[in-house]
């Protein structure tokens, strides 16, 4: 794997002076994901703050090929654009080998880019879908998404005097694309770096439909310090709201296992989305959440000692 | 040497695809253009084209693939019909922004609901406010002829947008009639071989960002890029009509004019009733009734100029429209053409007959009905439904 040392001489894809929030997560994944690809990349973003961010006419933060089109079909327009790569390579148009990247956020990937995303996987395409999962429609002002998690407040499915935020838990995603039986998936966050960058490499090593799911902490909708960032989204990891692991031809592999599982509480007390659940009368749901997530780790612990696909 | 086939509308645009040869082609299956997808994966899987074909899992994601794909710089085709053509109006708009030369096979069918799989020009009429040009056609000859040239049309940079030539549902696309195809090298040496285009994603060498936010400051101006291209279209159709004509001997203008010329009473249509309706004036003429036709082949960009001047001498004039607009003000045809004679002194009277929805056939009795009511237009409504129980 690339150490830091090498990775800081390599030419950035994102440049500086775009528009994102300070101490926003998803640069952050995009510019470690991008700098560990040593051949030409390609870029494709679903709409998004990703998007709109970077890419404000006549304006672009991107130093390398980028294509938008709409807001649910990031998978499927890039399955266009390998579907003419391979047809050029074949041609000897193209020599080059290139990777092919694209971005969507949760809303983007769970929710209404789900079926062009299933059908660019299962028809194998190659490239690598990451989504930046904020677990919220995050650009246009914190609505639910099937990733929100249970009891996290956003504006359409807030918090009041009878309802505790999002009733139900999140869908897992990284599970649906594992079913895809896709050569690999995994989960990261930006908090490790290492596990992201090794993760990334790994995907561009492989032929083949690739999905990595990367948490990412939003100032904005998950309301905590900008300069926690990175600590929050190690919580999540440590505290097994958010595994770190890597599914590659039906192997499980955690990547990060915590030498001390900490309490689910610890991650939802640093974000003010979660602040009602501390209110008194919200214990079981406190209680709830802590089970859902012992009960997912036990599951994934599982799969991985059975040492093949779940 | 040009030959002499039987094929089907879907089977003689399947054939033109198969001498493009495109770069990619995504698509989906969809009652009744779905032949001639499946025409041409049968050609991918046997080696006749080095297309690489993307077989999605919905229309939207087709048109997401064409846009990607024309994006990277390739030649690339689709192929739809009704609902699918609907489901990829949130990208058709897109593709003419990005002014990506994509070429569509649109076979003409209503749209749900109720669910009806049969020809209308609903699904077509509806997307005619996205920046494609589109063509109608007659018959399988036209539709081959004209999808031969929409690659030419869609990828001269005078233009650079995209287009969808049509046939109406089951009416040609599938019923046999005899074409004249052409070798394989005449449609190469005529589309060229391969798209010239001036921004590639895949050129990793020199980077661009494609679909860019465009808000108050650049958007308006980008939007009227689009309108002063469909305008410049229009030359570059003729142009390519012309050398068409001049190579393979089938002349095609906007419009074709029918016994139009002393007409005193005309229809307008489009797609295949110009052919029932040729026989009918040619019936009407034997009895000494100055009948006539201006069949419309282009639709968008709208030759309204061209229509004007057209229907100069008509004294009583009956607009076929294969669709409604549910304006109450009449077709999407008729509103075109009243619109632009509005500023026109000796204009003709005009009506509109709303026809054939859901594949309701249109029969040589209905069209005498129209020629009949014109001899009394004064007396008739401006608005019709023709062939429709009471």
């Amino acid at each position: 794997m690339a150490n830091l040392k090498e990775l800081s001489t390599r030419k950035e894809a994102l440049c500086g002076g775009h528009r994102m929030c300070p101490g926003c997560g998803a640069p952050i994944i995009v510019r470690q994901i991008l700098l560990a690809a040593k051949d030409p990349v390609v870029i494709v973003s679903a709409t998004g703050c990703l998007e709109v961010s970077t890419t404000i006419f006549p304006y672009t933060a991107w130093n390398v090929p980028f294509l938008h089109n709409a807001f649910e079909n990031a998978a499927a327009t890039m399955a266009g654009i390998e579907a003419c790569y391979q047809k050029y390579k074949r041609d000897g148009k193209i020599t080059k080998n290139i990777q092919f990247i694209a971005f969507g956020g949760d809303g983007g990937t769970y929710d209404i880019g789900l079926q062009s995303l299933s059908g660019a996987m299962e028809r194998g395409h190659d490239f690598l879908y990451v989504c930046y999962n904020n677990e919220a429609y995050m650009n246009t002002g914190v609505q639910r998404s099937g990733a929100t998690p249970k009891g996290a407040n956003t504006t359409t499915e807030p918090a009041g005097k009878v309802k505790q935020g999002k009733s139900k838990y999140r869908k897992d995603l990284t599970e649906i694309m594992v079913a895809h039986n896709i050569p690999y998936v995994a989960q990261a966050t930006a908090g490790s770096w290492v596990d992201l960058t090794r993760k990334a490499e790994k995907a561009f090593s492989i032929r083949g439909a690739k999905f990595i799911n990367v948490l990412q902490p939003c100032r904005l909708g998950w309301a905590y310090k900008p300069e926690e960032t990175l600590a929050l989204s190690r919580l999540a990891v440590e505290t097994c709201y958010w595994p770190a692991y890597e599914v590659e031809n039906g192997v499980y592999k955690i990547n990060i296992k915590p030498k001390d599982k900490k309490p689910i509480v610890d991650f939802l007390k640093s974000q003010d989305r979660f602040r009602h659940l501390f209110k008194p009368g919200n214990e079981g749901i406190l209680e709830d959440i802590q089970k859902e997530v012992d009960h997912r780790w036990e599951m994934l612990l599982a799969k991985e000692s059975s040492g093949k696909a779940g | 040497m040009a030959k002499d086939v039987a094929k089907t509308g879907n089977e003689a645009m399947a054939e033109a695809m198969r001498q493009i040869n495109p770069d990619v082609v995504a698509a989906y299956p969809i009652t009744p253009a779905t032949e001639v997808v499946m025409i041409f994966a049968k050609y991918v899987a046997d080696g006749l084209v080095s297309t690489e074909y993307v077989a999605v899992e919905s229309e939207h994601s087709a048109m997401s693939a064409c846009v990607g794909a024309s994006a990277a710089g390739g030649r690339v085709m689709t192929g739809t019909s009704s609902q699918g053509l609907v489901y990829m109006f949130e990208i058709l708009p897109i593709a003419a922004a990005l002014r990506l030369p994509i070429v569509m096979c649109e076979v003409n069918r209503a749209i749900s609901g109720p669910i009806n799989i049969h020809c209308d020009h609903s699904d077509t009429m509806a997307a005619r406010d996205f920046g494609w040009i589109q063509i109608f056609s007659e018959n399988s000859q036209e539709a081959y002829d004209s999808l031969i040239q929409a690659i030419r049309i869609a990828e001269d940079p005078r233009v650079s947008l995209p287009t969808m030539v049509t046939t109406d549902g089951f009416i040609i696309s599938h019923c046999l009639d005899r074409i004249t195809i052409l070798e394989d090298s005449e449609v190469q040496d005529f589309i060229g071989k391969s798209r010239k285009a001036e921004v590639e994603l895949l050129n990793v060498d020199k980077p661009v960002s494609i679909g860019a936010i465009d808000l108050q400051d650049y958007y308006f101006e980008h939007r009227v890029q689009i309108a002063e291209a469909i305008k410049n279209s229009k030359k570059v159709i003729q142009e390519v009509a012309d050398e068409f004509a001049k190579k393979f001997g089938r002349q095609y203008g906007f419009i074709e004019e029918y016994k139009l010329a002393d007409a005193d009473v005309a229809i307008v249509a489009l797609g295949s009733t110009c052919g029932t309706a040729k026989v009918v004036i040619d019936e009407l003429r034997s009895k000494g009734v100055k009948a006539g036709m201006l069949k419309i082949r282009l639709f968008r960009p709208f030759p309204a100029e061209e229509i004007i001047k057209a229907l100069s001498n008509v004294k009583a004039l009956a607009i076929l429209d294969r669709s409604d607009t549910w304006s109450g003000q009449g077709g999407h045809v008729f509103t075109e053409i009243r619109s632009a004679m509005y500023e026109v002194k000796n204009k003709p009277k005009m009506i509109n007959y709303i026809y054939g929805l859901g594949g309701r056939e249109i029969t040589k009795e209905h069209l005498h009905q129209v020629f009949a009511d014109l001899g009394k237009i004064d007396s008739k409504p401006l608005y019709n439904y023709l062939g429709v129980r009471e």
